[in-house]
């Protein structure tokens, strides 16, 4: 019995597990490997040339800027996305007791998702449009129709990265909105209502029954917006100047693993970049999850 | 796993799993096609053992098997492949009527086609044109091309009298050469220059500058009469150094733009290349350039063209062509060459970048290379090179080919620019041979314009580039005269 049941449940993960080590475990391997060598992407024989893909990385000015941007962005799209998503979600479940929601709640939750529906590279490029530096764009029209002078944080090295921000907040906002959300509608009622007897406003219910019993759920936003925070490829690459531009402003360094692959043809160099961009997302994935590790709350 | 060290670079930027190692095995060779399939995966395959075989016997012009076949592959990019079957096929199969002629095309001329030479069966004709195109200086390396001196010497298509070489621009046999025989056959022609609306300047008195203090002369007028007087695909700033570079050329003669192409010391930092950087500086400084320019695309600037929101703008002759449909009836296009800088300049009014482009290369393991050379012949033709230049908008590098025919105002403003110029027209290689050079050079191209650097970070920045290629033995380096 038992044995066929371990049949049977092999017999269901040989397929996905091939997939998997063909298409993802071999690759990394395969990019380890190649990470060592100076393929230039099209020779069947690459040389072997030790770490000094390694070494070159740490005298690359634009692939530090672009890790420095990731983890800047590592640093505040997630307290950003999920705060500003906490909001939301309070505001619109309320907190299951007689206090009444924002009325059309229900219409909100739906809007708030659209971005999250829109396939990345088509908000990267509405984006573009609507932060166009003439008077043809959706932030620019009004302004310049008030009499203001256009703006045009995208084509300025000071603000584009933060444009970048904007955009992957509001992006992501909507999807932590309807998780917690829904994590907020999973809280018994009862908890509620207890704290609201022993006289908690609603301040004090969000702080100290809300968040604490969202908190794996929070954790795993918080891993999920860091990994995300750490690629932002299709974002930069497609929305910015120059690919990661003006002047290297916004470069991340999936961005540079791609222009080194692709238009450099450095697969070695690129590979290199990406064993350090793994290294640095599992790191933090793991960092994350050991720190905020503690006992869960079962309501039943 | 093991990576072998013992191969020479050169070899190692072979595209093919081959070394040079002559008298290979047909197993072998079939091995080594086989894995080329594979792609990456061969890396972990470890090191196998294979050879390529010896180039064609030098010396024998390819001869024409007349009933032999004739397989062409067309890159389906902006040109479209319609003109080789309406214009180019018709013509061999009027003279050789029993070739086999077959009509191919394909947006991905590498993912198609390297797996024919790995395999030893590659077509007559490829146009290897496009982003997804083969690395023409490994297949040089690998003896996969013909040799196209024998087409250059051959009589012309139209007057056994003259030779094809007679035909054709120079240059652009010259920048089809690898270790100076020319294998690769460039057949169209882009003429980059100053564009405007020919209407809209004669409506408002304007004239095309001949001297720089005359452009900014007009610019400022152009502004007081309430529009922008300069812009440039501010997102895409390569569209910006190139003029900068004609402009240093004309200032300091071609040696300015080979020496950058070469990587030679201090190539960026001549006075000519500073110059030119100032002078455009100064458009931006001065606040001649449409509003928000530094944050706009091609399409973007070229539509706020056509709405007549700014005057003029620097684009190569496809301009007129791409805004085909958003120009508005009688835009009437035309472009005018970089003004002359100073009375010192070493190149004259007129002078050119032209860049010849759509690369035609007939594979030597070919069944019938000798048709393969004979299509290229008919296609250096007056007629056929003429019959394109009308279906498809593009001049070809055939000299003079495209005078009487009817072009479009812009084509026809280019093609007249181009005769003007004679032989002063120059090139630029370094952007196809040196993307991180070209990468940098824009980015700091933008910030330059921008008032961000002026033209001394902006040359320091490029040199500083160009040195760290010079000095990485993992890039493989071109040179031209």
């Amino acid at each position: 019995m038992n044995h066929h049941r371990r049949r049977f449940v092999a017999g269901f993960l040989a397929v996905p597990v091939t997939l998997y080590t063909v298409y993802v475990l071999s690759p990394c391997a395969q990019a380890l490997v190649i990470a060592l060598t100076d393929w230039r992407g099209v020779n069947a024989v690459p040389r072997f040339v030790g770490v000094d893909n390694f070494r070159r990385l740490l005298g690359d000015e634009v692939f530090l800027r672009a890790a420095g941007h990731n983890l800047l962005l590592l640093a505040l799209v997630p307290p950003l996305t999920i705060g500003l998503a906490l909001l939301f979600a309070w505001l619109l479940t309320g907190d299951g007791t007689a206090r009444r929601t924002v009325r059309g709640a229900g219409l909100y939750r739906v809007v708030f998702f659209f971005p999250q529906v829109l396939a990345v590279v088509l908000v990267a490029v509405l984006f573009r449009q609507i932060l166009r530096p003439d008077g043809n764009g959706m932030l620019n029209a009004p302004l310049t129709a008030l009499g203001f002078a256009p703006v045009g944080p995208l084509a300025d090295t000071d603000l584009a990265l933060w444009a970048v921000l904007f955009v992957l907040v509001w992006q992501a906002v909507g999807f932590y909105v309807v998780l917690f959300s829904a994590g907020i509608a999973s809280i018994p009622r009862e908890l509620f209502e207890a704290a609201a007897i022993d006289g908690a406003g609603g301040g004090r219910l969000f702080l100290r029954i809300t968040l604490p019993l969202l908190r794996d759920t929070v954790q795993a936003g918080w891993v999920y917006l860091g990994v995300a925070a750490l690629d932002v490829f299709a974002v930069v690459w497609v929305m910015t100047a120059e690919h990661g531009g003006p002047d290297h402003s916004t470069t991340v360094m999936a961005a540079e693993v791609y222009r080194n692959a692709f238009h450099y043809s450095r697969f070695g160099y690129a590979c290199a970049m990406g064993v350090v961009l793994f290294v640095i997302t599992t790191g933090f994935a793991v960092l994350v999850l050991r720190l905020t590790r503690r006992e869960r709350i079962e309501f039943r | 796993m093991t990576l072998t060290v013992r191969h020479e670079r050169v070899i190692v930027n072979s595209p093919f799993p081959f070394s040079r190692r002559p008298g290979v095995s047909r197993r072998e060779l079939l091995r080594g096609a086989a894995l080329a399939g594979l792609g990456p995966l061969t890396l972990s395959a470890c090191a196998f053992p294979v050879g390529a075989p010896p180039p064609p016997e030098g010396g024998g012009v390819p001869r024409i098997a007349e009933d032999g076949p004739l397989e062409i592959w067309i890159f389906d990019g902006g040109l479209g492949d319609d003109y080789a079957r309406t214009i180019h096929e018709p013509l061999v199969a009027a003279r050789f009527p029993r070739l086999r002629i077959s009509h191919n095309a394909t947006k991905e001329i590498a993912r198609t086609l390297q797996p024919r030479f790995v395999g030893g069966d590659p077509p007559e004709v490829v146009d290897n044109s496009g982003a997804g195109a083969m690395d023409l200086g490994a297949l040089v390396q690998d003896g996969q091309l013909t040799d196209l001196t024998p087409l250059y010497a051959a009589p012309s298509w139209d007057d056994p009298a003259v030779t094809v070489r007679e035909t054709v621009d120079p240059t652009a046999i010259e920048l089809g050469g690898y270790g100076g025989r020319p294998y690769v056959m460039n057949y169209t022609t882009t003429v980059w220059g100053i564009w405007y609306s020919r209407p809209l300047f004669e409506a408002r008195g304007w004239r095309p500058p001949r001297t720089w203090a005359r452009f900014l002369d007009l610019c400022e007028e152009v502004r007081r009469s309430g529009m922008a007087p300069f812009t440039y695909a501010g997102t895409h700033p390569q569209y910006i150094y190139e003029p900068i570079l004609t402009l240093a050329a004309k200032i300091g003669g071609r040696r300015v733009l080979t020496d950058i192409d070469n990587l030679a010391e201090g190539a960026w930092q001549a006075e000519p290349v500073r110059l030119a950087a100032t002078a455009f500086a100064e458009l931006g400084a001065r606040h001649l350039l449409l509003e928000g320019t530094a944050g706009l695309d091609h399409v973007q600037t070229q539509i706020a063209q056509n709405r007549g929101l700014v005057a003029m703008l620097p684009c190569g002759s496809w301009l007129e062509n791409e805004q085909r449909g958003s120009a508005p009836d009688g835009f009437g296009y035309a472009m005018f060459p970089l003004p002359d800088f100073g009375p010192s300049d070493a190149m004259p009014y007129g002078t050119l970048h032209a860049q010849p482009g759509e690369e035609y290369i007939v594979p030597a393991r070919s069944a019938n290379p000798g048709a393969g050379l004979e299509y290229l012949r008919a296609m250096l033709s007056r007629k056929a090179s003429g019959r394109f230049t009308e279906t498809v908008s593009t001049l070809t590098v055939v000299r003079g080919a495209a005078e009487g025919l009817r072009l479009t105002p812009g084509l026809e403003s280019a093609r007249a620019a181009l005769a003007a110029a004679g032989g002063n027209v120059v090139s630029s290689m370094f952007r196809r041979w040196y993307s991180e050079l070209h990468d940098e050079v824009a980015a700091a191209s933008g910030q330059l314009m921008g008032g961000a650097i002026d033209a001394d970070r902006w040359a320091e920045r490029a040199q500083r580039k160009a040195d760290a290629l010079r000095a990485d033995p993992s890039v493989r380096k071109f040179t031209r005269r």
